[in-house]
């Protein structure tokens, strides 16, 4: 019995210890964004909000700030609709390709990022769309589409295509029937893809350093400059922000999730 | 190709057959339904990939000598060798970190393993750039760590734990770690409890139990998990050139470097070329044990 017990404190230890160096990173930044010093030294000598001042008073990183904000909205409510459609078709249709057209669509999550960041580069600079929000935008949607895709299909399994047929035979078209059938049954999912596509171009940084730049750079190239070349302590009140925002999304899902 | 030459060779009258007709039209709108989601990727991703190839043999027409400067230079075939080696330490890290922890999801009472799993998705949903910047407080030579191990004796002098390979690598694993947990959970979840106790039965001992049932049962999350992982890894751009002090060259920042400082697609292309074909191989050689569905399920 004693040998039992002791593997199970080791068990018990090591996971423990993982879960500290999971969650340990994220919860220092929270203090280190309230600190009153220029040096990164933990614990803080002192504690202020002079860091979330000189974020909301910085010019360019509201301006970087407002640009990644209009891009996730735009994103989302973009790649939702062409995401769900796409859904729907690859759920209906038992035609031959299909399987291929869900692996090109899929593509994005499978090319490494770095990859699909060049290939971008590379057809904004023959088409002028660099440094654009259009051309963020578009980018942006086709790297968010799978997580709609995936997230709707999964909502589309679970949902009993005969009750759309019975509505169609009923006299509604295609399009009604959907959108008052379907869309109402498989919301949880679409809202899932759509906060999935919000975070993803909130958060998408390779594609960003590649293309976005101007008045239209993205807070994420702004971060990931500011990183590298020398330690602005607002990016700790950046980051502080930017974790609550997710937190705050994922806790959207869930409740969507619940109410269902 | 069946299914399309079917209408015109079962019978002459199926061209006027209503069914027909409807089944046409029924693929009409499956096609405009599907049509501006493949006219994004094909626009932005398949045509720049297909170019990217062209561009790898070219300069003043066909030539091989960009594949050849991979092979022979010595920076290239070092960066591809270093950038081997992170991923598959990362991988086996991730796997020995990963397991025990999704181990401990499925056994815990349903409360506990709700707050495990939390503890799990929550660096999932926080920015890389974010971690990144805490792994650098944390890792610097008067952090937190470097004053823990001198606390406790372990050291005298501040280690260099970042800007190098070792910083990479500590951010790297902290971050690729829930894209190994979250597919062995959920292949563990499914491993039916019944069969353990039919072992402990018939008189295995626990560690016989999990090493000659259990463990077996859980390898395709295994495989699926250090899959993700690796080929995540491999083309792993932000966390090496931040954490890594510019010494620690991957794959990924050839391509940069090649295009952004020397705008030289040549050999951006063929080190690009090079890494899709390394992760298209592995993908494809692991779909054949687990679905790339199960794989790419978690990312």
């Amino acid at each position: 019995m004693k040998s039992i017990n002791l593997t199970k404190i080791v068990f018990v230890a090591v996971v423990l210890a993982v879960l500290v160096y999971l969650i340990l990173p994220i919860l220092i930044v929270v203090p280190m964004s309230f600190s009153d010093s220029r040096f990164m030294s933990f614990p803080p000598p002192g504690y202020s909000l002079r860091w979330y001042e000189s974020f909301f008073d910085s010019l360019a990183w509201m301006s970087a700030a407002g640009t990644s904000i209009t891009l996730a909205i735009s994103t989302a409510v973009i790649a939702t609709p062409l995401g769900v459609a796409a859904a729907y078709a690859i759920h209906n249709c038992d035609h031959w390709t299909v399987r291929y057209v869900k692996l090109i669509l899929l593509l994005p999550l499978i090319v490494p990022i770095i990859i699909v960041a060049a290939g971008v580069f590379f057809i904004y600079a023959l088409t002028g769309l660099l440094a654009t929000m259009p051309g963020l935008i578009l980018a942006n949607v086709m790297l968010a589409m799978p997580y709609v895709i995936t997230s709707v299909i999964a909502g589309l399994y679970g949902f009993d295509k005969t009750q759309e047929m019975v509505a169609r035979s009923l006299g509604m078209n295609r399009f009604r029937a959907f959108m008052t059938v379907t869309l109402p049954q498989i919301k949880p999912s679409v809202v899932t893809g759509a906060v999935f596509a919000f975070i993803q171009a909130l958060d998408e940084t390779m594609v960003a350093l590649f293309i976005s730049g101007g008045e239209n750079q993205t807070i994420t190239k702004r971060m990931f400059t500011a990183l590298r070349d020398e330690i602005d302590p607002t990016i700790a009140s950046i980051s502080t922000l930017l974790t609550a925002a997710s937190f705050a999304l994922v806790l959207l899902i869930t409740m969507s999730r619940k109410r269902t | 190709m069946s299914t399309l030459t079917i209408p015109s060779t079962e019978s002459p009258t199926a061209a006027v057959d209503p069914s027909v007709k409807l089944l046409k039209r029924e693929q009409r709108t499956m096609q405009m339904l599907l049509s501006p989601a493949l006219a994004v990727v094909t626009l932005l991703l398949v045509v720049p990939l297909g170019w990217l190839f062209l561009q790898s043999f070219y300069s003043d027409g066909f030539t091989l000598e960009h594949y050849a400067r991979i092979f022979t230079e010595g920076i290239y075939w070092k960066t591809f060798a270093l950038t081997f080696k992170i991923s598959i330490i990362v991988t086996i890290a991730a796997l020995l970190l990963g397991y025990p922890v999704a181990y401990a999801i499925t056994r815990l009472p349903r409360r506990w393993s709700m707050v495990v799993l939390a503890l799990v998705i929550v660096p999932f949903w926080t920015s890389i750039l974010v971690r990144a910047y805490a792994w650098l407080v944390l890792l610097q030579r008067s952090g937190v760590v470097n004053d823990t191990l001198m606390g406790i004796g372990l050291t005298d002098s501040p280690l260099s734990l970042v800007h190098n390979e070792l910083g990479t690598i500590i951010a790297t694993v902290h971050i690729l770690l829930p894209f190994m947990v979250l597919p062995l959970y959920s292949t563990m979840q499914k491993i039916p409890n019944d069969l353990l106790m039919a072992g402990s039965s018939l008189g295995a001992s626990p560690f016989m139990v999990f090493w000659r049932v259990f463990f077996p049962m859980s390898m395709s999350g295994v495989i699926a998990g250090s899959t993700l992982v690796f080929v995540l890894c491999l083309g792993f751009y932000i966390t090496p050139e931040l954490m890594g002090g510019g010494r620690t060259v991957m794959a990924s920042m050839l391509v940069s470097r090649n295009i952004q400082l020397y705008s030289d697609w040549g050999a951006a292309s063929a080190v690009s070329v090079v890494l899709l074909v390394c992760v298209v191989l592995i993908f494809n050689i692991v779909s054949r044990f687990v679905p790339l569905e199960k794989i790419l399920g978690s990312k």
